[in-house]
């Protein structure tokens, strides 16, 4: 099949491009702006660079989103994946009614998720911090790994997992052996939709939120009403070119490995 | 099927990246923290407005005590109050303003103050400032005064070719979409309330709609709601007027000449914050050393150099030269204009004024 | 043998039984405790009949309307998008489609914010207008900049399942339609647009529910000159200090959640049966 109007249906994914990474190369420009106020160029430095890596309250705040989103993938890979284990071998109805329940902080606004957390800890006596948006963070994300885990651990052949165990395998071992290999692609990628959605929510956190615990989103909202640090501008310039590297690098040198090894064939 | 496999690569090498980056970038700050122990008993919990402490002064303190400071701002004080009513122990120290301190002393959220633990406030405060914190807090039990000043005008002289007198200029067609107003219930009621010529304490539900209406008439004029952001609007050169604190008018002019700022004909509201303790503290002695330190002369003239808001400290004035004590804006001359205090109205007159706020945010 | 198995499976779901309990039906619950309840714990429907408010129910009309148009716009957008990504990456990796997911690791706080600089008064756009010898717009604080803003955030979120609907639709499928006379225009319309119609559901809702319910691209680029849903809800919990107002609005909020959820419910089944 011919493709008609290439040039044009080019033209439009560009400007969607450019309308996508517009704001991001404003703020990476920003990030080497020696003037403080934004919209006025200054001339070009690197200090706030430097800088960066001297603040301690942006480094405490980078510490805890990472460790946030870590934390929280990582537990909620574990619940997800037994979770689906159980709920594949339930019977209909009752799994239908835990898949509503589990679907509800993905469906859900956040701002409700947020009040309901905030509702609970209160009543709960739970002191505010770290471990409370924790908790928050594995709920939410939760669903995102169930939802990548399911559809494949459906897909399986029980035979396999049966048949090690009639080998004389554990169940353990079976599980390890035989099932695992087979859903790790869904738990990967459960797990960094779930970890890129830590590091991006800000609602949530804002309600669980206590007494001088920041994460980079929390700390970036009570700077815009004063002004953001320039250093702040840096830190996520960083960020957003390591992932933006590691894409690149991890998408497009397999596939030239793989040409290359065609070639040769 | 692809799309996963490099996912799967990409997650471990995006954990060692940022791995990478953790310890590059908190190396710093844990190497810190092993100079000072650093648990809970020895922490003091601050909570302050935005921009309104030079950060050098934090340092300070934590290196002559070795308490270790944590420090969030809040905007306004409603919304510093739900967060400490939330969970009263969270924060040790607090700046709320008049009214607010008023409204949390009559709900026993502070403790009575021991002012022999703090003799830098006893000596350094003036006697007038204290007599001014009688209003909303009598017998001077709860707080001890930090910073003062009004609600005036800011306005870029260079392209508002008139001398502001009158809070009627941000009713002038002239300036539709140059005007900044603050985001906060009480201020943006007390600039219509004075205009109107009532008391910006009223809780006459006639002068308050009649407010409100006046307040509803302009938002087609006014640019944005804003509190903190004025400051750097108008020094961009944004808007042109902005209602403002008055500390913030020495601030701006430094880094954009031309502005000015005026103290309204009708009057204004003339405002204390002051620092207070929660009742539930968990570290009253590091507060109480807090509160102390604030209030001696070298500290409170760093902090007033950095935030220009004017200080009730005396101490301090004695350190600053004739050309900074005469100047009109950060030490009014209080009897010659028409100011009042806030007075805490009472929960349901604060939610009179929300539910009316209200009204104007969505109209 | 098989009891066993079955002991060792209630095992793995017990933790999660409990989390789901724990951290998702009872804080539902406490919504809607303080929803229906007043300061006192006296039972009450004012917080939710408060919606009928002038101020509440306008603010809930302009979070439907900008969601809706915002929704919109995501998706007249979106759709081409897809197609012509689906059609040019054909056989290659899906390259382009992650890197627009990619923006979504700037904060979304700092991505909007930066919207502000491209749109004020003195930003971007008008600095370069005036200095072409054009006029300046007024784009920031308008409820254009919101749903500007809206559809900036949640763009990846409507992109997403439609090129994944796109991308599983088998081709031969497509030529046979072509084989058996159909132009380029029924095709779409009989074949690949009823296709992708699920993937098109899911971007909506997943759209729609964010969008009505920010209370942050608000204040952010409508210089508190509009007062959406979120907001209300935002302030009635960290200035207001009235939860039980705050969870009456909240409960109104979650009849939409609802619908959404029936929709989606109701979609994935027919799926199903389709396969």
């Amino acid at each position: 099949m011919k493709t008609k109007y290439k040039g044009l249906k080019r033209l439009y994914i560009a400007l969607i491009f450019i309308f996508m990474y517009a704001p991001i190369a404003l703020l990476i420009v920003q990030s080497f702006n020696s003037s403080k106020s934004r919209g006025h160029w200054g001339g070009f430095t690197l200090d706030w660079y430097r800088s960066l890596f001297t603040d301690a309250s942006i480094g405490e705040a980078f510490t805890n989103t990472i460790l946030l989103a870590l934390l929280s993938s990582v537990i909620s890979v574990i619940l997800g994946t037994a979770a689906v284990i159980y709920m594949s071998k339930l019977k209909k109805s009752p799994r239908t009614i835990l898949m509503g329940v589990t679907n509800v902080p993905m469906l859900n606004a956040d701002i409700v998720t947020g009040v309901s957390f905030m509702l609970l800890f209160l009543t709960l006596r739970i002191q505010f911090g770290f471990v409370t948006i924790l908790l928050a963070h594995i709920t939410f994300n939760i669903p995102y790994v169930i939802l990548n885990v399911m559809p494949r651990y459906r897909e399986l052949n029980p035979h396999i997992y049966e048949a090690a165990l009639d080998l004389g395998a554990s169940p353990v071992y079976a599980f390890f052996k035989t099932v695992l290999p087979e859903i790790m692609p869904a738990i990967l990628s459960g797990g960094l939709m779930a970890f890129t959605m830590s590091i991006d929510d800000f609602i949530i956190t804002h309600f669980t939120a206590g007494a001088g615990v920041h994460t980079l989103s929390t700390k970036i909202y009570s700077e815009v009403k004063l002004g953001i640090k320039p250093e702040m501008y840096a830190l996520s310039a960083m960020i957003f070119v390591t992932v933006l590297l590691l894409l690149i690098l991890v998408n497009r040198v397999p596939a030239k490995a793989d040409a290359h090894g065609k070639e040769a064939v | 099927m692809k799309k996963k496999t490099v996912f799967s690569i990409c997650l471990p090498l995006l954990a060692a990246g940022l791995t990478a980056y953790l310890a590059a970038g908190c190396g710093k700050s844990s190497r810190e923290r092993e100079d000072a122990p650093d648990n809970d008993s020895n922490r003091l919990y601050v909570y302050n407005w935005g921009e309104y402490i030079d950060p050098e002064v934090i340092g300070l303190f934590e290196e002559e005590t070795g308490y270790k400071v944590v420090y969030d701002v809040f905007e306004t004080n409603e919304i510093m109050y739900p967060k400490v009513a939330a969970d009263p122990s969270q924060y040790d120290v607090l700046c709320p303003s008049d009214y607010m301190i008023a409204k949390m002393a009559g709900e026993g959220l502070l403790a009575e103050l021991d002012m022999d633990a703090m003799p830098e406030a006893k000596t350094n405060i003036g006697e007038q400032f204290w007599r001014m914190s009688e209003d909303f807090d009598p017998g001077n039990l709860y707080s001890v005064p930090y910073t003062w000043g009004t609600v005036g005008i800011l306005y870029d002289s260079e392209r508002v070719d008139e001398e502001i007198t009158s809070w009627d200029v941000l009713w002038d067609e002239k300036y539709n979409d140059e005007i900044l107003m603050q985001d906060s219930v009480r201020d943006l009621f007390a600039v219509a309330l004075k205009k109107l010529g009532y008391s910006l304490n009223t809780t006459d539900l006639n002068e308050l709609e009649e407010a409100k209406n006046l307040l509803i008439e302009q938002k087609p004029l006014v640019q944005a709601y804003v509190v903190d952001e004025v400051r750097d609007k108008m020094i961009a050169g944004e808007s042109k007027i902005g209602v403002i604190y008055s500390g913030e008018a020495e601030y701006t002019r430094e880094e954009n000449e031309s502005l000015s700022y005026c103290i309204p004909k009708e009057g204004t509201n003339v405002w204390v914050d002051a620092w207070v303790v929660t009742k539930d503290s968990r570290h009253k002695k590091a507060a109480y050393d807090w509160i102390n330190f604030m209030c001696r002369p070298d500290i409170a003239l760093m902090n007033f150099e950095y935030i220009y808001y004017s200080t009730p400290n005396i101490g301090a004035m004695e350190l600053m030269d004739e050309e900074t004590l005469s100047n009109e804006v950060l030490f009014p001359d209080v009897g010659k204009y028409d100011l009042e205090a806030y007075r805490y109205l009472g929960t349901d007159a604060e939610r009179l004024y929300y539910n009316l706020w209200k009204e104007i945010k969505s109209a | 043998m098989s009891k066993t198995r079955r002991l060792s499976s209630a095992f793995l779901g017990l933790p999660y039984i409990f989390w789901a309990a724990a951290f998702i039906v009872i804080p539902l619950i406490m919504v809607v405790w303080y929803g229906l309840t007043d300061e006192n714990g006296a039972f009450t429907f004012a917080n939710v009949a408060a919606i009928a408010d002038p101020a509440h129910s306008k603010a809930l009309l302009m979070a439907l309307l900008l969601s809706f148009l915002a929704t919109v716009v995501c998706f007249l957008l979106a759709y081409p998008l897809c197609m012509f990504l689906v059609e040019l990456q054909k056989g290659s990796d899906s390259f382009l489609t992650m890197l627009l997911i990619v923006p979504m690791w700037m904060n979304f706080l700092l991505r909007t914010y930066a919207w502000q600089s491209i749109l004020e008064k003195t930003g971007i756009i008008n600095t370069a207008l005036t200095a072409l010898g054009f006029a300046p717009l007024r784009m920031i604080n308008t409820n254009g900049a919101i749903i500007l803003g809206m559809v900036y955030n949640f763009l990846p979120f409507m992109v997403l399942p439609i090129y994944n609907a796109l991308e599983k639709i088998d081709k031969n499928v497509i030529n046979a339609a072509r084989d058996l006379g159909a132009d380029g225009r029924i095709t779409f319309l009989r074949v690949i647009f009823p296709l992708s119609l699920p993937g098109v559901i899911s971007g909506v809702t997943m759209v729609f529910i964010p969008a009505l319910t920010t209370f942050v691209v608000s204040s952010l680029l409508g210089g508190g000159k509009i007062l959406l849903i979120g907001n209300v809800i935002e302030q009635e919990f960290m200035v207001a200090y009235d939860w039980n107002l705050g969870s009456g609005l909240s409960l109104v909020l979650l009849i939409f959640i609802i619908i959404n959820v029936v929709i989606s419910a109701v979609t994935e089944k027919g799926e199903e049966a389709k396969a």
